[in-house]
């Protein structure tokens, strides 16, 4: 009779055979991809950029300028220059003069008109921008040629319509402008972002002065180039790069009627404590954690994909990110196997190579946050798995990650953590996923994945978040509204509803 | 048999249930020639904790019920008051001392704001919502859904008129409530609790708490667990505190400076409106 | 009762949502295949045709030019492989096995009542049981698409066993006629059935319908295939074929099996291209990448 011990070794050996013996997938270099760089060569970047106030570039009252650099390299694209209090003061001046004295006189066809004007030079540009995105914010230019410059157009082509017809969107209402709108915008969508802001207040009949990301203000800089090409009146776009004191400046000075800020949530509430009893408008659209849920009756493939795109798009750096995986018990092997798969033959490097899938992070500092929420992650027990891709040397990179082994209660389960890193949880039954997926403060957006048509109705009802998307992920289109439940903001951005921010009714 | 009348207890209205103040206090409540007409619980924070925790827990299910019970809902309301109109008119004359012409006016403009949001139960969705034609082979619609518990600081007066104003907007739409009625004059908002408890609204969708404004809002508004507030209190320094404190959670917080609370833009769409949230929902087309 | 050794369980087939597919297979058409994985890849994609000629007209000497072809796709160039195979209809097995005997190509042959399938499966067999004695290496048959759509999986899991019996040694390539299944979910569905009934290959298409090998429908398979491998451990081959007329298209084809299936199925072993006029535009491709000149098809034979 065998022993135990000789038992256990031998079960031991079997399954050591069975893994040897399971099937694996390989993805090496049996036909590798040569590398395919995007030109730069029709890019002309300045070495210094000033303040467009008025319709004019300005040297800044500050006299400050910073240095923006390329994340993936870590050299000096440009200075620019940082505005402080006077500057955003006359940004201010000047916008409220155009939109006194032009702006709202302007037949609103005649506003549209000019809207649809920057589209048009806009879309000219796309190459162009799309290499400037690219090397400034370090996401793949296949992401900003496909992505991202293309739904700046289509931003402007669809506000641009609804300059002359905004008394369809509010019946029974008087509809007038508000005035000067103040924008600050954040560094994952840079021009995307100047785009939502811009398109539908200056649409309205507002006039704006912009804050864009002290990290990436190259492509603003450039559509300021694209107003003037547009001729569009001086002082209806104001765009002042700066940090958070500029941010500061343009929420707390008087004159400006409405805010709008995206970034993170606890920026903006400070900006909504600032903003208490001023009269001011605003919106917010801030962090989010938003959860993904697969349902054993998913498309699996297609699901796969969609985590894929909901936490590696853009290196994570987006607020509406499926970084919260909930897969059902059932499926949780296949569905992590293939996500292991799939992560394997992610492409992480240099932005503007084509080919390239997962870019830089977008700086220092947030590099920085990822690591230190990784490094949590781990020591709170989480299993930590990671593309074996090769980092390189310079510029700032964090490989394509996920946790498994996560609780609720982890840090890295409950914080935004705005970089490729996902956490994933199980559940067993249909309640289950959602009291899970609406367990944090956040509700910016959810993922469901089930091929079963009235189980979709059912669970998007019940997601406690403002964009929901049922056998997808991240699609974002301008007639669409796009804005969060909860701590993750109030507003909405793009369709009917995106307006509502940008006008004053009676 | 004897003459001697029954003088009525009021209290809070949590979780559909009377209840006493935790805290043990009460306040006077004189007529309007400054004698004692009752005396009301003094709400402490801890109740209104309470309110929202019940609150919290009702919301989900009170928005789950369908658009159309909803409405008969806020209608059985109208048709309680209707029932107890006289008792209402009376107690706004002896509070605030209208006139019964005024206290009639006040009560029939309630009954008819009941019976105008009960109208709405089934039609704001379609008038709030759209589809949105989208460059992609997507189906993406935008629906209005409640924004969670509201907090509704009530205005002062018109006490009655200017809290229903207030309260059916919020709940139509399947929001669950917590109330600060008139600290002034809190009798006849502690009578339509009655009216609340009795028209098969369910149990936490709506809760009253009567007490000291100064010692009540601010934890309304700080409360983590409350996503909008409608403030028609009136009051600017609350408003600019409500605003602020607002902020520990991104509340919605709307304030209503209404004038007149009897003319036709003291009701409409908008109002229900600024406590829905906008879903987006994308699925894909194809087979 | 069911004839077949194991009823065909549907049960465990992932549905496939079709946008999600075309998206990822846009997405994986984006990759940009420059200098020396072009060439690479050219090279790759022609050591993988299955270089074809199913017409009514096809005759000895037809055959025989395209055998050459398949030897030696350009005179002159040792560089460039031979083809995989050569694909032809049964009566012309023997005329390609003795135009290519020695060189490596293989002869693969349509059976089983190519291409509508509709015949009795006596005459399937024949059909089958000719090419091989004839020589083929490989068999290209068809479902029943009516059967399999009608939901009798049994009697195309049937004769999918029957002809690889026929087959013997001859590898077989089920050929689902994707087009004629219209839905994803029936191309995964099939897909299923055929590996599990005997498939080496499954193959899309039989080129006289169009559409045929669409993007997304190599996706499926690829998928499928993937599946059925971790399940079983059995690496199952794939043939796109149908409409494939250009290097880009060739190459995209290899695009989405390295990121789907991995290194291991980059082998004409497990990938074949099934064209009859791509050779000359990869040809075309390549001289171009030697010269960087853009070609003119009357220096390419037209076979």
């Amino acid at each position: 009779m065998a022993s135990v011990k000789e038992e256990r070794e031998a079960r031991a050996e079997a399954v050591r055979h069975i893994e040897r013996e399971k099937p694996a997938l390989e993805f090496g270099n049996a036909w590798e991809y040569s590398p395919a760089p995007e030109s730069r060569d029709h890019v002309r970047l300045q070495d210094r950029y000033g303040l467009f106030i008025g319709g004019k570039f300005v040297a800044p009252k500050s006299k400050k300028y910073f240095a923006t650099i390329n994340p993936a390299t870590e050299e000096k694209l440009a200075d620019v220059a940082e505005a402080g209090a006077a500057d955003v003061d006359a940004a201010v001046r000047a916008a409220e003069e155009a939109y006194r004295k032009r702006w709202s006189k302007l037949k609103p066809a005649d506003r549209g008109k000019y809207v649809y004007r920057i589209a048009r030079i806009l879309q000219e540009k796309s190459r162009e921008l799309a290499v400037i995105e690219t090397m400034d914010g370090g996401k793949p230019i296949k992401e900003s040629r496909d992505v991202d410059v293309p739904l700046v157009v289509a931003h402007f082509f669809y506000h641009a319509g609804w300059a002359d017809k905004l008394e369809y969107a509010f019946p029974r209402h008087a509809v007038s402008p508000i005035g000067v709108c103040g924008q600050i915008i954040p560094w994952n969508f840079p021009l995307l972002m100047a785009a939502w802001k811009i398109a539908p207040a200056i649409a309205c009949g507002n006039t704006v002065v912009l804050k864009p990301a002290e990290t990436t203000p190259l492509t603003a800089m450039a559509l300021a180039k694209v107003c003037e090409e547009a001729d569009l009146p001086p002082g209806v776009v104001n765009i002042l790069p700066g940090a958070g004191e500029t941010g500061a400046a343009i929420v707390n000075h008087p004159r400006v009627k409405k805010i709008a800020f995206t970034g993170s949530t606890e920026v903006g509430k400070i900006i909504q404590r600032a903003t208490a009893g001023t009269g001011k408008r605003l919106t917010l659209e801030l962090g989010g954690k938003a959860a993904n849920v697969i349902f054993e009756d998913a498309p699996i493939d297609q699901a796969v994909e969609g985590i894929i795109n909901g936490i590696y798009f853009n290196q994570g750096h987006v607020c509406c990110a499926g970084s919260r995986l909930l897969v059902q018990e059932s499926i949780a092997d296949t569905v992590l196997q293939k996500l292991s798969d799939r992560i394997a033959t992610l492409r992480m490097g240099d932005p503007l190579d084509k080919n390239t899938d997962v870019g830089a992070i977008n700086s220092k500092m947030q590099l920085d946050k990822i690591r230190e929420l990784v490094a949590c992650g781990v020591e709170e027990g989480a299993e930590l798995h990671q593309s074996a891709c090769a980092i390189p040397s310079k510029g700032y990179w964090f490989p394509p990650s996920f946790f498994t082994g996560v609780a609720q209660s982890h840090r890295i389960a409950r914080e935004e953590i705005f970089g490729p890193v996902l956490t994933v949880m199980t559940f067993r039954t249909p309640d289950e996923a959602v009291e899970k997926a609406n367990n944090i403060p956040y509700g910016l957006s959810a993922g469901v994945w089930t091929d079963k048509g009235s189980k979709i109705f059912q669970i998007t009802s019940k997601m406690r978040a403002g964009v929901v998307w049922a056998n997808t992920f991240n699609k974002f289109d301008p007639a669409s509204p796009f804005g969060g439940y909860k701590e993750s903001g109030f507003g909405r951005e793009g369709g009917v509803h995106g307006l509502r921010a940008y006008v004053e009714l009676s | 048999m004897t003459e001697l009348e029954v003088k009525k207890t009021y209290k809070l209205y949590v979780g559909g249930e009377f209840v006493r103040t935790e805290s043990g206090r009460y306040d006077p409540v004189p007529d309007a020639k400054g004698r004692l007409l009752a005396n009301v619980s003094r709400g402490s924070r801890k109740d209104l904790r309470e309110a929202v925790r019940k609150a919290r827990a009702a919301q989900s299910g009170w928005a789950g019920r369908s658009a159309y019970l909803k409405g008969q809902i806020l209608y059985r309301m109208a048709e309680m008051l209707e029932g107890r109109a006289e008792s209402f008119e009376e107690l706004l004359r002896e509070t605030r001392e209208r006139t019964p012409a005024a206290a009639r006016s006040e009560v029939r403009a309630t009954i008819d704001r009941l019976v105008y949001y009960a109208g709405w139960s089934d039609k704001y969705v379609a008038l709030l919502g759209t589809v949105n034609p989208v460059a992609s082979s997507y189906f993406d619609f935008s629906v209005p859904e409640p924004t969670g518990v509201v907090g509704i600081v009530a205005p002062e007066t018109p006490d009655l008129l200017g809290l229903v104003s207030h309260l059916a907007p919020v709940i139509v739409s399947g929001n669950a409530a917590v109330v600060l009625p008139s600290e002034k004059y809190p009798l006849a908002s502690l009578e339509l609790a009655e009216i609340l408890a009795t028209s098969d609204l369910p149990a936490g969708v709506a809760n009253l708490i009567s007490g000291r404004k100064d010692e009540l809002v601010p934890h309304l508004a700080r409360h983590m667990d409350v996503n909008a507030i409608a403030d028609a209190g009136g009051n600017k320094a609350f408003s600019k505190s409500i605003a602020e404190d607002g902020a520990v959670n991104v509340k919605r917080v709307k304030r209503y400076a209404i004038a007149d609370y009897f003319a036709e833009d003291a009701q409409g769409l908008d109002f229900i409106e600024a406590f829905t949230e906008t879903k987006t929902t994308w699925h894909p087309i194809g087979v | 009762m069911s004839s077949l050794p194991r009823p065909f369980d549907t049960s465990r087939i992932p549905r496939v949502d079709a946008v999600g597919i075309d998206e990822r297979a846009g997405a994986l058409a984006k990759r940009s295949i420059k200098k020396s994985a072009k060439i690479a890849g050219i090279k790759l994609a022609i050591s993988m045709l299955d270089l074809t000629t199913l017409e009514g007209k096809d005759s000895e000497g037809k055959v025989r030019q395209l055998c050459q072809k398949a030897m030696r796709p350009l005179p002159g160039d040792p560089s460039v492989p031979h083809v995989a195979a050569i694909c032809v209809y049964p009566n012309l097995v023997a005329v390609a096995k003795d135009a290519l005997a020695g060189s490596g190509v293989k002869v693969a042959s349509v059976a089983s009542g190519f291409p509508a399938g509709l015949v009795p499966l006596t005459a399937k067999l024949d059909d089958t049981r000719l090419a091989v004695e004839s020589g083929a290496d490989e068999i290209d048959m068809v479902i029943d698409r009516g059967a399999f759509l009608s939901g009798d999986y049994e009697r195309v899991a049937s004769e999918i066993l029957a002809i690889k019996d026929a087959c013997r040694d001859a590898r077989l390539k089920v050929i689902l006629e994707t087009g004629e299944l219209e839905t994803y979910d029936n191309v995964r569905k099939a897909s299923r059935l055929a590996m599990t009934y005997g498939a080496d290959f499954i193959k899309t298409s039989t080129g006289k319908i169009t559409p045929a090998a669409t993007p997304g429908v190599v996706l499926v398979m690829l998928e499928a295939i993937r599946d059925f491998y971790f399940e079983t451990g059995r690496r199952i081959g794939m043939k796109p074929a149908g409409g494939i007329k250009t290097s880009k298209r060739a190459l995209h084809l290899l695009v989405l099996v390295k990121e789907t299936l991995g290194d291991a199925w980059l082998t004409p072993d497990l990938f074949r291209i099934g064209a009859s006029t791509v050779t000359n535009d990869l040809l075309m491709q390549l001289a171009k990448e030697a010269t960087g000149r853009y070609q003119s098809e009357d220096y390419f034979t037209k076979d």
